[in-house]
């Protein structure tokens, strides 16, 4: 017994010690991002390895706060992310439901486009969407930008909600019918707010598609006052490079700070296995 | 009304209630697609008019140095990073799936790189590598290993080892949730069960662990496998595909074609040829995936 109690507590300091290392190779490259945002530009070139700054630096979230260009682009991330998701899990969720219940020859079409889509290289799709985007006057547009961006998130979202909902029993559409709902109140009355957390976490990861995409968005918004927030980061990585680095690191955890507290919200569904369908299907 | 009729008016409803999510597919997708992999078959450059050419352009691409480099060099970092991804995800499954201390701390941090877009891993990474302000060399210098810096992202034998790193670290968050989900759902009565039998850890791995996974272990690894081989934005930013093409990705070699030189055609030539090895890997997927479906 005393053995075995020993050999439990080196187990367990072993397993502490290699997640330790494991944790450090995940999360310092942030922390470092973090630290190097408080510190002058100058302390940053000298290239010490002290996590902590000499003094504390504001000026380059001040600076942020003065650049116009970069207050706009997050504007406008915001704005795509956001409507691009809401209207990707509105009309995904009749389509999921229906993908579930009716097999006919559309709903092998639409499961083969789901799988399909994940081997297109984006640059095989994007001149010709350019040109698409021309033909129906959307190019350089917000407007645009947002519907390119819910068939880019489409796949993820049908894929999870289809995973959901073949695991919600019969018997409550049944009782639903019997009530005289038709379908699509079935759908947004009875189902939405039953699968509410799984809808949650897929409309959160379907933000996040939006917020990182950065192809798309460099080859489709030319005007200054379109650009997405990845599109300006990337553009002060150029020639002024490490001038700015400390500005750049800013504006990076800036931009990194809504993905990490939507992260947060959905955590405890991880814990519950909350991925489960989407794995099982 | 006959089994024919009703399955066309249920394909009628179905189609009904798909329709909003049918015409953004066609538009912004299968169309573009569609005449995606047409210009591919084509000699179209920026600005000119469109001519179908045949499979000149795979002629073409045959003989074209650059072009091979830049697959050689995209299957090594595929390879690489999904490997490697698989390998640290599974580590890190393993060990919060094993009622380990502290466990809703870790599943925070572990999330980490993947909330952060990929352009902003490579700006991080980029700084870390800074040959004159890089913490890297830096440490490395401190603890006596180098004496002088080493420019990770412009020389021939480092860059290639520094992108993949960098690679890995941001695939691993969900690699590591999708098999902790797969793990989640081997019910415990099997491990038990190899208790009993005195199964050793290693044993309990290989024998129940593996095999119980084998649909997710197939779906993260092929799945990673299809996100890296696309991957563009990290390694733009990280070193644009230098020093000399050594890094050129093949979505990076058709950027270039495209935008910079303006040969459209022959980038979507590039596009093609990618989706033909794509297809491969998800074949040999859905084997995996439809051979487990008859056994179970």
């Amino acid at each position: 017994m005393q053995i075995n109690n020993v050999q439990g507590m080196v187990l367990k300091g072993i397993k502490q010690i290699i997640m330790l290392i494991l944790l450090i190779y995940l999360v310092f490259p942030f922390i470092w991002l973090v630290s190097i945002s408080f510190k002058s530009t100058a302390e940053i070139l000298t290239g010490g390895i002290h996590v902590i700054p000499k003094d504390f630096y504001f000026d380059h979230y001040r600076s942020i706060l003065n650049d116009s260009n970069l207050i706009q682009s997050v504007f406008n991330s915001l704005v795509v992310s956001i409507f691009s998701m809401t209207i990707t899990v509105m009309i995904a969720l009749p389509a999921a439901y229906s993908l579930v219940r009716f097999k006919t020859n559309i709903k092998n079409a639409v499961l083969g486009w789901i799988l399909a889509s994940q081997i297109f290289p984006a640059i095989l799709v994007i001149i010709p969407l350019y040109m698409v985007l021309r033909y129906l006057h959307l190019t350089d547009s917000i407007f645009g930008l947002t519907m390119v961006y819910v068939v880019w998130e489409l796949p993820f979202v049908l894929w999870m909600l289809y995973g959901y909902i073949k695991n919600i029993p019969l018997e409550l559409e049944e009782a639903a019918f019997i009530d005289g709902a038709t379908k699509l109140q079935y759908v947004y009355r009875i189902l939405f707010p039953v699968i509410m957390p799984a809808i949650g976490a897929t409309a959160i990861f379907a933000f996040i598609i939006s917020w990182n995409e950065f192809l798309f968005a460099l080859v489709l918004m030319k005007n200054p006052e379109n650009v997405t927030l990845p599109v300006q980061l990337s553009r002060f990585t150029g020639m002024e490079g490490q001038a700015r680095i400390g500005l750049l690191a800013a504006a990076s955890c800036l931009a990194t700070i809504p993905s990490l507290i939507l992260f947060t919200f959905i955590r405890k569904g991880f814990k519950s296995g909350l991925m489960t369908g989407s794995v099982k299907v | 009304m006959n089994q024919h009729s009703l399955k066309k008016s249920q394909e009628f409803s179905q189609l009904k209630i798909l329709l909003p999510i049918l015409i953004p597919i066609i538009l912004f997708s299968l169309l573009p697609l569609g005449r995606g992999i047409y210009l591919g078959f084509t000699d179209y450059t920026l600005g000119s008019s469109i001519k179908f050419n045949g499979i000149e352009n795979y002629f073409q691409l045959f003989k074209d140095h650059y072009f091979w480099k830049s697959f050689r060099v995209g299957i090594v970092w595929t390879i690489a990073v999904s490997l490697g991804q698989l390998i640290l995800g599974m580590g890190l499954a393993l060990l919060l799936h094993s009622r380990i201390k502290f466990f809703s701390i870790y599943s925070v941090l572990i999330i980490i790189p993947w909330a952060m877009p990929p352009i902003i891993r490579g700006i991080v990474w980029r700084q870390i590598y800074d040959p004159d302000s890089g913490i890297l060399n830096s440490v490395l210098m401190q603890m006596n290993i180098i004496v002088n810096p080493i420019n990770w992202l412009s020389s021939f034998e480092h860059v290639i080892p520094a992108v993949i790193v960098a690679g890995i670290w941001g695939g691993v968050p969900q690699t590591t949730i999708f098999l902790l989900a797969g793990l989640k759902n081997i019910s415990t009565g099997v491990y038990d069960a190899a208790k009993m039998d005195g199964a050793g850890i290693w044993t309990e791995f290989t024998r129940i662990t593996v095999p119980l996974l084998k649909p997710t272990l197939a779906a993260v690894l092929s799945l990673n496998f299809l996100w890296n081989f696309n991957s563009f934005g990290l390694v733009w930013v990280l070193t644009q595909g230098g020093p000399g093409g050594l890094t050129r990705l093949p979505m990076l070699a058709a950027y270039e074609e495209a935008f910079r030189y303006g040969y459209v055609g022959y980038a979507a030539a590039i596009g093609n040829v990618m989706i033909i090895i794509l297809s491969v890997v998800l074949y040999f997927y859905l084997r995996i995936q439809f051979k487990e479906q008859v056994k179970t």
